[in-house]
């Protein structure tokens, strides 16, 4: 008996099933979804390694605390209909989750498998099963709740902006999703790109959130187009603030304004918001480069190097200043990057941009580095070594270095508390702020983070808004007795 | 969807006027602010100044020349059709106050957005002399609503043929050489609002240009539109689009501004294809 336990345990550790993925040398050159998908058969087999724990440890990984040996066994019975339920309970996210997810870091670094480096793949099967029901069209049938006649405001319609508005349409308020650009989705829309997030999928989830009852407003830029006070002058009960960080970090150095040189951010939204990677059958222009430079090594910049080489550059080269070890990306994108033949210039920091008479840029000064003692980050600090500067060509410079807040809209919001880098100040448990009646959440209060670090934060603040919204309403009940 | 409820061809269909449905951007839009405007699905986001507002109807009024693919598409726009997208106001508004005489120089298609910014300084009691210019008189447009705005109006053209024969700047140097001016606002092309603002530096006359750099979110997300004023980058779209002339780097802007010129002329032969086939 015992050694037959042992054998099955074997099994499970042997053969995590890998998701089919596009050819590097073909997908390099195309925007079609990198990783195909599990098949039904895969999905199971894959399920079936789960030991379901009694105390699952994973769970504790999520930050939207998904049910997951619950769905996991789902899928293992094949019951796929029940498995998307399961997970919606948590999460209405799931197609996009199941793709952006760090869950190497989260669930999957949490489970108990993972000590023998084959966790289960939780992120697969997640993005099975909302895949499988999306393809049959599946909708979250749970029961439409009484209606509160509460309304919440909702800036911005990025994983925070569309969690909390998930969350409070299921407990019945009604919402109202204020989006500056002119399709909702934020970061999502604008920055991922869609070999790694197909916009359909978006489409779909944001749709979905209508259909429950969600109104969208695009094109509003609130500090701009309507101010935080007008929202309660239109009789928002409450409003929660999730507009993103969004402001673009540059390097400071000379010849950063020449022509070629731009934020990820830019050239991001160009190409997907605007999929100017069609141009000209889109109208807006696409920066192209034949060497082309990355600065920085987080996602937005393997981001951008993918999405370079897919526009037909001969060389993309990321170039970080401090070691591979050190790079903010997660592995499976600096994986996905190299296979594509993305070239990591390491411990390397450019000095200066260098133009020519038309003000393009040409080349790049750069100075190698090497690691002295931690930083305030526990990180090694990157210091400069004397007389190691030298060039490198290039005609397209993306620079993926971090945003910061963005202003818009803080600066035009009286007694809105923020911090010293200009974030809003909010309660990590509650998400509420110096402003009565005002929640925030995601990358204005924390800082660039992740799309499901983001969703926890609405999560959080749907809750608190409910609570309050409901408190709200008893002494009125009361009254009514 | 924006609908355009009134279309006017100025300048021999050169620049076009569109008044566009937009009543959330109507109500707060004010002189100086500008929209982005996106015809279709497939369009580019443009910004573009606002010439007019009219909160009561609803309405914004912008003006714009047709240079490439994207005012091509929406010259095709007619009454009645709809833009996409618009979304303001965007940008801060101008510094309307009264500070004595000022003198307000637009060329070209810079006379539209220089237009509110004449009729709010006139309404803040200032004296307005105002000096437009065009390549030639039938290029010209808002000669009376500008005359109607201003204490004294003076117009000039490259050929001669209506005003002035030769530049705006000719016409601004001998206005500051004869008044006591305390502010010059310029709008145009940038060559124009660096010229000028090189004749008003070594005055010490306070001058003011509104910018229109390349640009996508019009929020401060992208970084596009930055401009180096006095040795510092700005964002046109949320710190501008009007800075101090004297602290701009003109030379930088002119490149930054042909960054996707041979993007642009692809882009316009595409689209002239598709419109004769
Ligand atoms: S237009 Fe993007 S930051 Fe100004």
């Amino acid at each position: 008996m015992a050694e037959n336990e042992d054998l099955a345990e074997k099994e499970r550790e042997k053969n995590r099933v890998a998701m089919p993925e596009q050819e590097p040398e073909e997908r390099r050159r195309n925007f079609e979804e990198v990783p195909l998908g599990y098949t039904p058969e895969m999905a199971v087999a894959e399920a079936s390694r789960c030991l379901q724990c009694k105390s699952p440890t994973c769970i504790e990984g999520c930050p939207v605390e998904i049910d997951i040996p619950a769905f996991i066994r789902l899928i293992k019975e094949e019951k796929f209909d029940e498995a998307i339920r399961k997970i919606w309970e948590k999460n209405r996210l799931p197609a996009i989750c199941g793709r952006v997810c760090p869950q190497e870091t989260q669930c999957e670094g949490r489970c108990l498998l993972a000590k023998k480096g084959r966790p289960i793949a939780i992120g697969n099967l997640e993005r099975f099963a909302a895949d499988s029901a999306r393809e049959k069209g599946l909708k979250d049938l749970s029961p439409k709740p009484e209606p509160s006649g509460k309304r919440v405001a909702i800036v911005g319609s990025g994983p925070a902006g569309l969690t909390v508005a998930a969350d409070l349409l299921a407990r019945g308020h009604q919402v109202t999703i204020f989006e500056a650009l002119h399709k909702p989705g934020g970061v999502l829309v604008y920055g991922i790109p869609e070999f790694r997030l197909p916009k359909e999928i978006v489409a779909d989830e944001v749709e979905s959130l209508e259909d429950q009852g969600a109104e969208i407003r695009c094109n509003t830029v609130i500090g701009r187009t309507i101010t935080m006070d007008e929202l309660f002058e239109e009789g928002y009960d409450a409003i929660f603030i999730g507009v993103g960080a969004g402001l673009p970090r540059f390097m400071n150095i000379p010849g950063e304004n020449l022509v070629g040189i731009l934020s990820a951010n830019e050239y991001l939204t160009r190409a997907n918001l605007m999929k100017a990677y069609q141009f000209p059958e889109y109208d807006t222009p696409m920066p192209k480069g034949k060497n082309v430079v990355v600065l920085g090594a987080g996602n937005v910049a393997m981001d951008s190097a993918r999405t370079a080489m897919r526009l037909g550059a001969d060389s993309v080269r990321i170039v970080y200043r401090r070691s591979r070890y050190e790079m903010p990306a997660r592995a499976a994108e600096i994986h996905h990057a190299e296979e594509e033949g993305v070239e990591f210039l390491l411990l390397t920091n450019p000095t200066r941009f260098l133009g020519d008479d038309e003000g393009r840029v040409v080349g790049m000064e750069c100075i190698r580095m090497e690691l002295g003692e931690p930083d305030a980050s526990g990180r090694r600090r990157p210091v400069p070594i004397q007389g190691s500067e030298f060039e490198i060509p290039c005609d397209l410079v993306i620079i993926a270095v971090g945003t910061g807040a963005n202003p818009l809209l803080t600066r035009s919001t009286d007694g809105l508390e923020l911090n010293r880098r200009g974030y809003i100040v909010a309660d990590p448990e509650t998400g509420e702020t110096s402003i009565e009646g005002v929640w925030a959440g995601g990358d204005i209060v924390t800082g660039s983070a992740t799309v499901i670090e983001a969703m926890g934060a609405g999560r959080r603040a749907a809750r608190s808004i409910h609570e309050r919204l409901t408190r709200d309403l008893q002494p009125s009940k009361s009254v009514e007795d | 969807m924006h609908q355009i409820v009134r279309r006017e061809e100025m300048a021999n269909g050169n620049v076009i006027l569109n008044e566009i449905e937009a009543p959330y951007i109507a109500r707060k839009a004010k002189p100086g602010q500008f929209v982005i405007l996106k015809a279709d699905e497939r369009g580019e986001r443009i910004p573009l100044t606002m010439a007019d507002t009219d909160p009561e109807r609803g309405t914004i009024t912008v003006i714009y020349k047709v240079v490439g693919k994207s005012t091509e598409l929406f010259k095709s726009l007619k009454e009645g059709d709809s833009y996409q997208d618009a979304v303001g106001p965007l940008g801060q508004p101008t510094h309307l106050e009264k500070v004595g005489t000022v003198a307000c120089v637009g060329g070209g298609t810079g006379i539209a957005v220089l237009y509110p910014i004449t009729r709010g300084l006139k309404r803040a009691g200032n004296r307005v002399i105002s000096i437009i210019g065009a390549r030639t008189a039938d290029r010209l447009f808002l000669e009376e609503e500008m005359r109607a705005v201003s204490d004294e109006l003076f117009v000039c053209t490259d050929d001669g043929s209506r005003g002035h024969h030769g530049f705006v700047t000719e016409i601004l140097k001998k206005v500051l050489e004869e008044e006591t001016l305390s502010l010059v606002v310029a709008v145009g092309p940038v060559l124009m609002m660096k010229l000028i603002s090189e004749m008003t530096r070594p005055r010490g006359v306070k001058t003011i240009v509104s910018l229109n750099p390349i640009m996508i979110d019009g929020t401060g997300m992208c970084g596009g539109c930055r401009v180096l004023v006095d040795g510092e980058n700005r964002f046109a779209c949320v710190d501008g689009p009007e800075f101090d002339g004297h602290k701009v780097d003109f030379d930088q802007l002119m490149q930054r501004l042909g960054a996707y010129q041979s993007e642009e002329r692809k882009s316009s032969e595409a689209h002239r294809c598709r419109l004769e086939r």
